[in-house]
């Protein structure tokens, strides 16, 4: 009987691995990703339950302490349950870096526990003890600089926290880094009652670690920035199944460990930067070299609204262009409405999607479901490449670098190579921006500068409300 | 080098799932299409969230006088939770979302 309980356990913990596996498969398939999250979640269930009820450690004790179990899990089920189904849209981003942050704190903490309960056992084997160590420092480290990095990020990506940056924040970071592996490094294998309080330096250590690393990374590179941090979590828990020689973990965390990294530098190529590009930021750096890219420009020139409107609603195919500008300001509902509104015009209305508009890779398509907009409607970068030369007027919001020419044509440019939507060969482009000011990449765009583009300056969501009256009373 | 070697030798079920999870974690996601990246990466960081059976594991054995283990096991079991149900929960609203798709 007892015997069958450690069975049950391991099948349960053994469901837990495969469903995992199964559902990061599914998730990556557009038919099948709902289903394979569910799939993972039902897996986590099975193994969570399982551990609560069936679990006993080397010496035969079951777990204890219900009340406590039971407390936590019901306060996070309700707390995270409500903040994720509260959380706008648009706020998707901020919500997935702070999950994880709670992951990573969670890993740390484990550590910190269980790091307690070696050093009282400290002088009973000094040199057997140094696998154990070995992964709670390597669970601290890594659950602190999760942690930490992950708030940062959620306080970029809301707002709350700006840019900053030091003269020689590299080399600190660096330095820093260095300092916490080899304190760690020395802890693991000479560990004593007397230097054994080093280990909470450590923690701190790596906390100030994490936050500086976010730091001077600029809130458009966040979505890099957060996977990464991703997949550090995931190797934080690997560490806790190193601890627990539970293979649940172990294979749940390395799997994220792996697959967040790819999925790290996938999102990189996407938007043709390298890791390390984002991890240093040298789009600063590159504006300087690139400085006779940013030529004299010829003027540009502004459309009114009522302009604007006049042709759009007289156009045989217009092509939306959303972009970060449209996430901030929250438009994609106004901008369905304005859709439907030319649709009903006799005006063909399209989307065209560029693989990294928006705060995140995929965000857009996720905004503009929200708002109702059919599939069909938008088009994937190559197709809507192909439509620009039959369409009359492109109705830019809020994007720049992917609409940039220069990507194309300027080999001097940072964003040289960046495939890009070539919106300038329809016959009128309307920019909708806040500002002449740059984008993201911090370079000019000749777009803005042609014969053909007109601007139309304001917040997307109040220029979207403006053109949607203007064409409604035409 | 003893060392290293006798925990190689000991450990080696856990480092053969290492390597083999690492090459599975990279090739079941290589094909993901740039559309799924958000919500791929907030499925793997619900599942991540595992780490939260290491959270019970601490909590369940922390002695009744140990307050230390106690509040910061509590806290970790908090925690954990919070980003495994807010993982899954947030991955699932984005991808209702994509299954009007028809």
């Amino acid at each position: 009987m007892e015997a069958l309980a450690q069975h049950i356990l391991t099948i349960c913990y053994l469901i837990g691995s495969i469903t995992f596996i199964l559902g990061l498969k599914m998730l990556s398939n557009p038919a099948s990703a709902r289903k394979g999250n569910l799939v993972a979640a039902a897996g986590m269930a099975i193994a969570i339950f399982g551990t609560i009820f069936l679990y006993k450690d080397d010496s035969g004790a079951k777990l204890h302490n219900y009340p406590w179990i039971f407390g936590g899990l019901i306060i996070g089920t309700i707390v995270g349950t409500l903040a994720a189904k509260k959380v706008k849209m648009t706020a998707m981003p901020e919500m997935v870096s702070l999950f994880n942050g709670m992951g990573g704190a969670c890993a740390m903490l484990i550590s910190v526990i269980e790091f307690n309960h070696a050093s009282h056992s400290l002088s009973e084997f000094p040199a057997e003890q140094s696998g154990l160590l070995l992964t709670i420092f390597l669970g601290v480290i890594i659950g602190s600089v999760s942690f930490a990095g992950s708030i940062i990020a959620w306080g970029k990506l809301n707002g709350k926290i700006k840019d900053f940056a030091f003269l020689g924040q590299q080399i600190a970071n660096m330095v820093l880094m260095v300092c916490t592996l080899i304190l760690a490094g020395y802890l693991t294998f000479n560990l004593t009652a007397s230097n054994y309080h080093l280990f909470y330096l450590v923690l701190a250590l790596s906390l100030v670690y994490g936050i500086l690393f976010v730091f001077p990374i600029g809130g458009a590179d966040m979505p890099v920035v957060i996977s990464l941090l991703n997949s550090f979590t995931g190797v934080a828990a690997a560490c806790g199944g190193f601890l627990y020689n539970n293979k649940v973990m172990l294979t749940g965390g390395i799997l994220v460990g792996a697959a967040g990294t790819l999925l790290t530098i996938l999102m990189c190529k996407a938007m043709n930067r390298s890791l390390k590009n984002v991890l240093i930021g040298s789009f600063g750096g590159a504006k300087k070299t690139a400085g006779g890219g940013s030529k004299e420009q010829g003027s540009y020139k502004e459309i009114s609204i009522s302009d604007a409107a006049t042709v759009m609603a007289y156009a045989n195919r217009v092509m939306i262009v959303p972009g970060y500008g449209l996430a901030v300001a929250q438009a994609q509902h106004t901008c369905h409405e304005l859709e439907k509104l030319l649709e009903e015009k006799g005006v063909e209305v399209k989307y065209a999607i560029h693989p990294v508009a928006g705060r995140m890779p995929g965000h857009m398509n996720v905004l503009l479901a929200e708002a109702d907009v059919s599939y069909e409607k938008l088009l994937e970068m190559e197709d809507a490449n192909d439509v620009f030369k039959s369409t009359d007027v492109v109705l830019i919001l809020g994007a720049n670098d992917v609409v940039n020419p220069a990507a194309k044509n300027d080999p001097s440019s940072p964003i040289y190579g960046m495939p890009i939507l070539e919106v300038e060969q329809a016959k009128t482009v309307i920019v909708n921006k806040r500002s002449m000011k740059p984008g993201y990449a911090g370079i000019e765009n000749d777009l803005f500068f042609q014969p053909k583009t007109s601007m139309l300056f304001g917040d997307a969501k109040a220029a979207l409300q403006q053109l949607v009256t203007e064409i409604k009373s035409m | 080098m003893e060392t290293v070697l006798n925990f190689i030798q000991e450990n080696q079920q856990i480092i053969y799932i290492v390597i083999l999870m690492v090459f599975l974690g990279i090739e079941i996601i290589g094909k993901v299409p740039s559309v799924l990246h958000t919500p791929l990466m907030s499925g793997a960081n619900a599942i991540h969230g595992v780490v939260i059976i290491g959270a019970i594991i601490v909590m369940g054995k922390a002695e009744a006088d140990n307050y230390l283990a106690l509040i910061l096991g509590f806290l970790a079991v908090i925690l954990g939770t919070l980003n495994v149900v807010g993982g899954f929960v947030v991955t699932d609203r984005m991808l209702e979302m994509f299954k009007k798709k028809k």
